[in-house]
């Protein structure tokens, strides 16, 4: 006998030890994005797998970076704002008026009534645009693909709507600080009524081809569960939160640009789970209708900027063409931009994907000295590592259809 | 065999493989059409043949109903150029495809497809058909697993382990939910034998649990939504097949959609009473036509019910589609054996 070949207990245990490592076999880390049909844009995940359980995952963001705040610093506020449609590109015109309505804080500005109707239906109508996209790819990510064709032929009248009101179907720029860019052209509240009339049977359709669909229930009930203090200290906002429970919306907490003269419910989940955050935009969707209504009929009469705001928005062209000193004052402000007192500001808006917040630092001038974007997917991204570890492979792009993020907003 | 037989037997098997694969070719095209349709939106309408698209109503019509489209699509398929990843497996990744194409165009010899005077019209009447296509019909799953393996690649890769598990589980069910049909009959195999058992009344009728489970079953086995777990593309991007293209892609989607229509005519075949219609066809070559094309719209209707099914329903997890088939499936396909073990028995002894 060899001496290898004499084993002790100990060596038996150890092996055995060694053995049991071995079955436990390798993860795989695979990478996830950015370019992937479920990850809507270019997130990047980097998953480690146990066979199809994700053990880890790290989200890298970033490959959207373009530097829209420093870009910022180099221009007017005006001119700042068609970046803006860049950020939550789903529904660019929320993002104008979020940041006009920051800008206007700042100057302490109030706009008459009729423009701030404008904003609201024009906000609610990007409310509708991204929810719908989101409802859609949601579906898509469990599976079915018909829902995403229904909801976004609706987004594409949408579009034609907006290409009425500002000329281009999908970077609207429509606001200005102390206004909007003109008023809504002829007969366009009449079209965006039976637009809403028209949505209507759709969504109720979508409900029925998915809010009760039992493979569907199966997949998304107790999925990526977030907690209420989850959501809370991860930073979480808009749908999402309110999903887990927290009534939190700023139109109704902190109402801006008139959301107090409308009637509207905050749906809240109780679960915090896939299902809820569906359940909880189907919801907002139908109240969006509902206050676009609401403001089509109440719509009152009026200019659609601040008149006396002199230094800040650019007189009409036929006054400019008649009178000198609207002449003077459209040559300064295009040459200087609007002239916006010196402080800062932060203002932060309810925004399709969650609070959209600007913090603007100025010296005076036309120019911002710095602006910090506070951007809501950024924020409801960050609870990603923590919801996905010892979910399925097929749950993560359950979770994220259900998070509705925008890697546009994220990266900036 | 003598020379003049074996050419005419060759002929014929030609005859109904190219008719398949036609037959597959334009189930892709209704796939598209129909989902159009489901949708809202027109599918394939631009293709156009040189001549034939330019007869003056009817080539429009052509166009628009897509007709030239899979000969595009064929043509494109062939004519690309065949990208090699640099990390595969040659051999493997070449056999793959053709592994998964072999087995499903192998099932169609034994499925009668309509009668001629009382004879079936099959190119092999086999007496053990069923298991024949249940042997050969699962091994399209080693196509899948191979060439999710060769690609060595992580997305191929869990497409080709998922879908090995689930075909194993589903195969179970499969089997056993067809087990009453064959002891109804009386324990013969040929598939001939139980379309004639079905003259008068379907065993769809006589039997609708083992039709549901074969029916789920078989989605499953076809990996069609809801059960496309091997290519999942919002999860897998498209899971085995990821790393190909051109020929090779072509010829794993052909064998897809050449299962639904063989598991299409199974189905047919075992529940929906094959060529009956409850009439007696007319003798002589116009009956055998009529008792083709009767199969054949049959088996079209089970097609349009896969594509309807994959654009409205949402996809199962992974693990839910294991429990439906080891938890539900399975159990409820043996109570069914039982069940129908029991009543035939007694059904014998009573008349």
């Amino acid at each position: 006998m060899s001496r290898e070949s004499q084993i002790s207990i100990g060596d038996v245990v150890q092996r055995t030890a060694q053995f049991e490592e071995e079955l436990h076999g390798e993860r795989m880390t695979i990478n996830i994005g950015p370019s992937h049909p479920a990850t809507h844009g270019v997130l990047r995940l980097k998953v480690e797998l146990d066979g199809e359980v994700v053990t880890r995952c790290e989200p890298v963001v970033g490959y959207l970076h373009r530097g829209d705040e420093k870009i910022a610093e180099n221009m007017t506020y005006n001119q700042f704002i068609p970046y803006t449609d860049r950020l939550d590109y789903i529904g660019p015109i929320h993002n104008n008026v979020t940041f006009s309505l920051a800008a206007e804080k700042l100057a302490s500005l109030e706009v008459p009534p009729r423009c701030q109707a404008i904003r609201v239906i024009c906000c609610e109508l990007a409310r509708l645009q991204s929810h719908l996209l989101g409802l859609g790819v949601y579906g898509m990510d469990t599976g079915a693909m018909t829902v995403f064709m229904y909801t976004f032929t609706e987004r594409e009248k949408i579009y034609s709507l907006m290409e009425m009101l500002t000329g281009a179907r999908f970077t609207t720029s429509y606001t200005r600080i102390g206004g909007v860019a003109r008023d809504v052209p002829e007969g366009w509240l009449g079209k965006v009524l039976a637009f809403l009339d028209g949505l209507e049977p759709v969504v109720e359709e979508i409900d029925q081809m998915l809010t009760r669909n039992r493979i569907f229930c199966d997949r998304t009930i107790g999925c990526g569960v977030i907690s209420r203090e989850d959501a809370i200290s991860y930073g979480l906002t808009g749908p999402n939160l309110r999903a887990s429970g927290v009534a939190l919306d700023l139109r109704r907490d902190r109402p801006y640009s008139g959301y107090e003269r409308y009637e509207f419910d905050v749906p809240i989940g109780s679960r915090g789970d896939c299902y809820d955050r569906w359940l909880v935009r189907m919801e907002e969707v139908r109240q969006s209708i509902s206050i676009i209504r609401q403001a089509v009929e109440k719509m009152p009469e009026g200019l659609w900027y601040n008149d006396e705001a002199r230094k800040i928005y650019v007189p009409p062209k036929s006054k400019v063409l008649t009178s000198m000193e609207e002449l003077i004052q459209n040559f300064m402000l295009v040459t200087e931009g609007p002239q916006l007192p010196e402080g800062e500001v932060y203002f932060e808006a309810e925004n399709p994907k969650g609070l959209l917040g600007f913090y603007i630092v100025s010296k005076g001038g036309g120019v911002p000295y710095r602006l910090k974007i506070r951007s809501p997917s950024f924020c409801n991204l960050s609870i990603l590592p923590k919801l996905l570890k010892g979910v399925m492979v097929a749950d993560i792009p359950v979770i994220l259809g259900s998070l509705d993020f925008v890697l546009g907003e994220c990266d900036r | 065999m003598d020379p003049g037989q074996l050419i005419i037997f060759l002929l014929k098997a030609v005859a109904v493989v190219l008719a398949v694969m036609t037959l597959a070719g334009y189930t892709v095209l209704a796939e598209r059409k129909v989902a159009g349709w489901i949708q809202g939106r027109t599918g394939p309408n631009r293709t156009a043949l040189p001549i034939l698209g330019a007869i003056p109503v009817v080539g429009t019509f052509l166009r628009r109903l897509g007709v030239f489209q899979p000969l595009a699509d064929v043509g494109k398929f062939l004519f690309k150029e065949e990208p090699f990843p640099g990390h595969v497996n040659k051999l493997y990744y070449l056999l793959a495809p053709a592994l998964a194409f072999i087995p499903a165009m192998t099932t169609v010899t034994v499925l009668p497809f309509g009668q001629h005077d009382g004879a079936p019209l099959v190119l092999a009447n086999l007496d053990i058909g069923i298991l024949f296509i249940l042997a050969v019909s699962s091994l399209g799953v080693y196509g899948i697993i191979l060439g999710g393996w060769a690609s060595n690649s992580k997305y191929p890769f869990l497409g080709g382990v998922r879908s090995s598990a689930q075909m194993i589980s589903y195969e179970l069910a499969l089997g056993l939910s067809i087990l009453p049909v064959f002891l109804w009959t009386g324990g013969t195999l040929n598939l001939h034998a139980v379309v004639q058992e079905q003259t008068h009344v379907w065993f769809l009728f006589v039997q609708p649990l083992s039709a549901l489970i074969f029916l789920v079953a078989l989605f499953a086995e076809t990996n069609r939504m809801p059960f496309d777990m091997p290519e999942a593309e919002t999860e897998l991007v498209a899971g085995y097949n990821t790393e190909y293209g051109a020929f090779g892609f072509g010829l794993f989607f052909l064998a897809e959609y050449t299962h639904i229509i063989i598991g299409s005519g199974v189905f047919t075949v075992l529940f929906l009473g094959g060529w009956n219609l409850w009439l007696p066809f007319p003798e002589g070559i116009f009956g055998a036509v009529l008792s083709v094309l009767v199969f054949l719209a049959k088996v079209l209707c089970l097609v349009f019910f896969f594509i309807w099914v994959r654009w409205t329903l949402p996809r199962f997890r992974y693990d839910q589609i294991m429990n439906l088939g080891w938890r539900i499936l399975l159990p409820l396909a043996l109570a069914n054996l039982i069940f129908y073990a029991i009543a035939i028995a007694v059904i014998d002894r009573v008349l």
